[in-house]
């Protein structure tokens, strides 16, 4: 039974929150722009083909324009020669932006301890969702989609996210 | 190798010391010596020396034999028509001063040189353009030297601007600042990547455009250098075959074999039967994943997005036999020193005999698409040419340099793992344009589907492993039931293979061309040095001669066709 405003318009209205509303249309309609670099690139491509069909979920409109796309995912080593660049994408994202580390190099830089490896993206840009693995699955990805998703949902449209971040190329 | 390569560089040097290698011979060269000596070795027409495989440097800080000099830098050359290998070893007194280069002989060199004096800092004189390659312009001293620390991370604040390099392409164009200047022929600098999806990766293609064609082109890598030669030197030799997997990923377990055959042909480990059935198997099944990749990638870029999941969902439905066997889908780490990490699971052969009827469909399926596809033909015949004898002194090999017609294939002209006595054929193009190389890997998915039934058919019973516990891990059964077998254990696992003190080079015919390696043993169980011969480094330093002249949208369909794979270019 409906109540207040939606007892006196019936059913042609709804009322909700603004952020139920723009957070629904949000979470589903994710634009990735995939920053592939390595081997988690591959399987990103297993993720997007046929089998695994990344468009069930909404966010099969991968973009290599940050402009037009709102998660970022890196797939693979970040070296140090490679962070100005990540940065940058990073910033001409438009907001409000997501992003997630694939693989343990994104994550952590995996087995490359070394000079040239970014021990991280954290590092470089803010991070929301990390998926482990070396590559992981694409199954993976698409659990990382769902960990946005739900993201999205608990966030408000009037706060900014990220807005105290600092990392090394800042 | 043939024995009289020996003798015929003796006589052709008489004064200068040489000795048998590991399938090569060795000679060692004073500086003042150098050019005149490698230009003998590519000129002679006995000698003809064509491609020169790979430069590296060796830095001799820590090495328990004592060396006249702390550095060497090493030219390893190839006959390929006779299958001779040459590799000239020159110390270096002083790399500030270092020693001449030979980038005017080959120019392979250009790029070769380069990554020595990045690596290395030894200094080439005369190099048109010697500077960083792998490691960003910011980047101060030399990671591979034995002072410089693993972990003395180096921060890169801005990308480099190449500015100067294009300009100083240009000039060598015939195109000063005066053309530049009028404004009927006004010159645009486009730049594609690090982060573009043409790429297929992180390359930077810098190009001047005239309209839309090509007038000069310069190409920056090292965007994914992650310390792969470095990370190798502190670990035992089976921990490095997992950084292997991570060189060409579309063709993981290929890198594992030939790192594997590597190590094991120092060691005199004369591997199975099966084993070597079982390598030629699975080498043959990757090379067929790695074109099917490379295939749907360069279509997908000319607009046939069809044929990308004909190819492509070939390639994920064999991940179901591939991460059956190795329990994982992309980097397998299947091989072991002395063998393989397991045998074939029960009922292989009828998963593998589907999957290869499945990929023959995909790709007939593919073919019956582009074959007489006038679009395909426009677009790609003519295209991007390379003659023979620039793919040779680019350092070509594998089907890039087939498709220019030269028909070195390493499982023909050196054969390993009987791969002589299988009966296929080596795929040559005509033209060296785009459509060769599509073609010529078109026609290597058969021919290796061909391999793999004739092995499958023949493969023999028996161990995968040698029985030999300095280099194999015994059985759990001794680990747990004796002290010998538990010694073993702990050594290898602790200390790691010991192999004897030297140095040696070893090749194999990966997907992409001839995957080198070249090591430096002090007797220990790590690699004193490890450096790759990544196949794709030296075909992305001829991709300005492919496609200056030509249009922009050539140039990525023509990235597509050569298949650079970021892993294994910048290691």
């Amino acid at each position: 039974m409906a109540l207040g405003l939606e007892a006196a318009l019936g059913e042609s209205v709804i009322t909700t929150k603004l952020d139920e509303v723009v957070n629904w249309g949000r979470q589903y309609s994710l634009w990735p722009m995939v920053f592939g670099t390595a081997c988690c690139a591959i399987e990103f491509m297993s993720a997007a083909a046929s089998q695994h069909d990344i468009s069930r979920f909404g966010a099969e409109v991968v973009r290599f324009s940050p402009r037009q796309a709102d998660l970022m995912l890196v797939c693979g080593t970040v070296s140090y020669k490679q962070a100005p660049i990540l940065k940058r994408i990073y910033d001409q994202m438009p907001e409000p932006k997501w992003v997630v580390a694939m693989g343990a190099c994104a994550s952590s830089g995996g087995i490359y301890d070394n000079y040239s490896t970014v021990q991280g993206i954290h590092n470089i840009i803010p991070v929301d969702v990390y998926i482990s693995g070396c590559p992981p699955r694409p199954e993976a990805v698409l659990d990382a989609l769902i960990k946005i998703q739900e993201l999205i949902q608990t966030e408000s449209v009037l706060v900014d996210r990220h807005k105290e971040y600092k990392g090394i190329l800042d | 190798m043939n024995a009289t390569a020996i003798e015929k560089i003796c006589t052709a040097f008489p004064g200068i010391a040489c000795r048998e290698g590991l399938k090569c011979v060795e000679m060692t060269v004073q500086p003042e010596k150098l050019e005149e000596t490698l230009s003998k070795l590519k000129l002679y027409p006995e000698l003809n020396f064509g491609l020169l495989v790979d430069i590296t440097g060796i830095d001799y800080k820590e090495y328990p034999i004592k060396q006249d000099c702390r550095f060497y830098v090493v030219y390893t050359l190839r006959n390929w028509h006779d299958n001779m290998l040459v590799q000239v070893r020159v110390p270096v007194n002083d790399p500030e001063v270092g020693v001449p280069t030979c980038s005017h002989l080959w120019n392979s060199a250009n790029w070769g040189e380069r990554e020595v004096y990045d690596q290395y800092g030894i200094n080439f004189i005369g190099h048109p353009d010697l500077r960083r390659i792998l490691n960003h312009w910011q980047f101060t001293g030399h990671p591979l030297r034995k002072d410089y620390d693993i972990c003395n991370r180096q921060i890169c604040s801005d990308t480099y601007s190449m500015e100067s390099e294009i300009k100083a392409r240009l000039l060598k164009k015939g195109v000063d600042e005066s053309t530049m200047q009028d404004i009927n022929t006004e010159i645009m600098f486009l730049n594609l990547g690090p982060s573009h999806p043409a790429t297929h990766g992180a390359i930077r293609i810098f190009t001047a455009l005239d309209g839309e064609t090509i007038l000069a082109n310069v190409n920056e890598i090292g965007y994914l250098h992650r310390g792969f030669e470095k990370t190798a030197e502190n670990r035992t030799y089976n921990q490095v075959v997992p950084l292997t997997d991570r060189l060409n990923y579309c063709s993981a377990m290929m890198n594992n074999i030939a790192y594997v055959k590597a190590v094991e042909s120092w060691l005199g480990i004369e591997i199975t039967e099966r084993c070597k059935f079982m390598r030629v198997v699975l080498s043959e099944f990757f090379r067929v994943q790695d074109h099917l990749v490379c295939i749907a990638a360069n279509l997908v870029d000319m607009g046939g997005l069809t044929n990308y999941w004909y190819l492509y969902n070939e390639k994920e439905s064999s991940y179901d036999l591939i991460s059956r066997l190795t329990g994982a889908r992309l980097t397998s780490s299947f091989t072991r020193i002395g063998g393989m990490y397991r045998d074939f699971y029960e009922g292989w052969e009828s998963d593998m005999e589907f999957q290869l009827k499945a990929i023959e469909k995909g790709v007939s399926d593919s073919l019956a698409l582009v074959l007489k596809n006038r679009i395909v033909h426009d677009r790609t015949q003519g295209t991007c040419v390379l003659p023979a004898d620039k793919a040779l002194s680019y350092g070509f090999t594998g089907p890039c340099l087939r498709a220019s017609g030269v028909p070195f294939d390493l499982r023909k002209d050196n054969p390993y793992y009987n791969y002589d006595a299988f009966d296929f054929n080596i795929p040559v193009g005509s033209a060296g344009d785009i459509y060769d190389r599509i073609m010529v890997r078109f026609e290597e998915i058969f021919e290796s589907i061909k391999i793999i039934r004739q092995a499958m058919k023949f493969i023999p019973d028996g161990p995968v492993f040698v029985e030999n516990h300095k280099a194999v891990l015994p059985p759990k059964q001794q680990v747990y039931g004796n002290i010998e077998g538990l010694a073993n254990h702990f050594k290898l696992i602790f200390e790691g293979i010991k192999a004897p003190v030297g140095e040696w080079y070893d090749s194999y015919e990966a997907a992409n061309g001839e995957l080198g390696f070249h090591f430096v043993s002090d007797g220990s169980g790590k690699p004193y040095k490890l450096k790759v011969r990544p196949p794709c480094f030296y075909i992305m330093g001829g991709f300005h001669e492919m496609v200056e002249g030509e249009m922009i949208a050539d140039a990525v369909i023509n990235l597509g066709s050569i298949n650079i794979i970021g892993g294994e270019l910048d290691r």
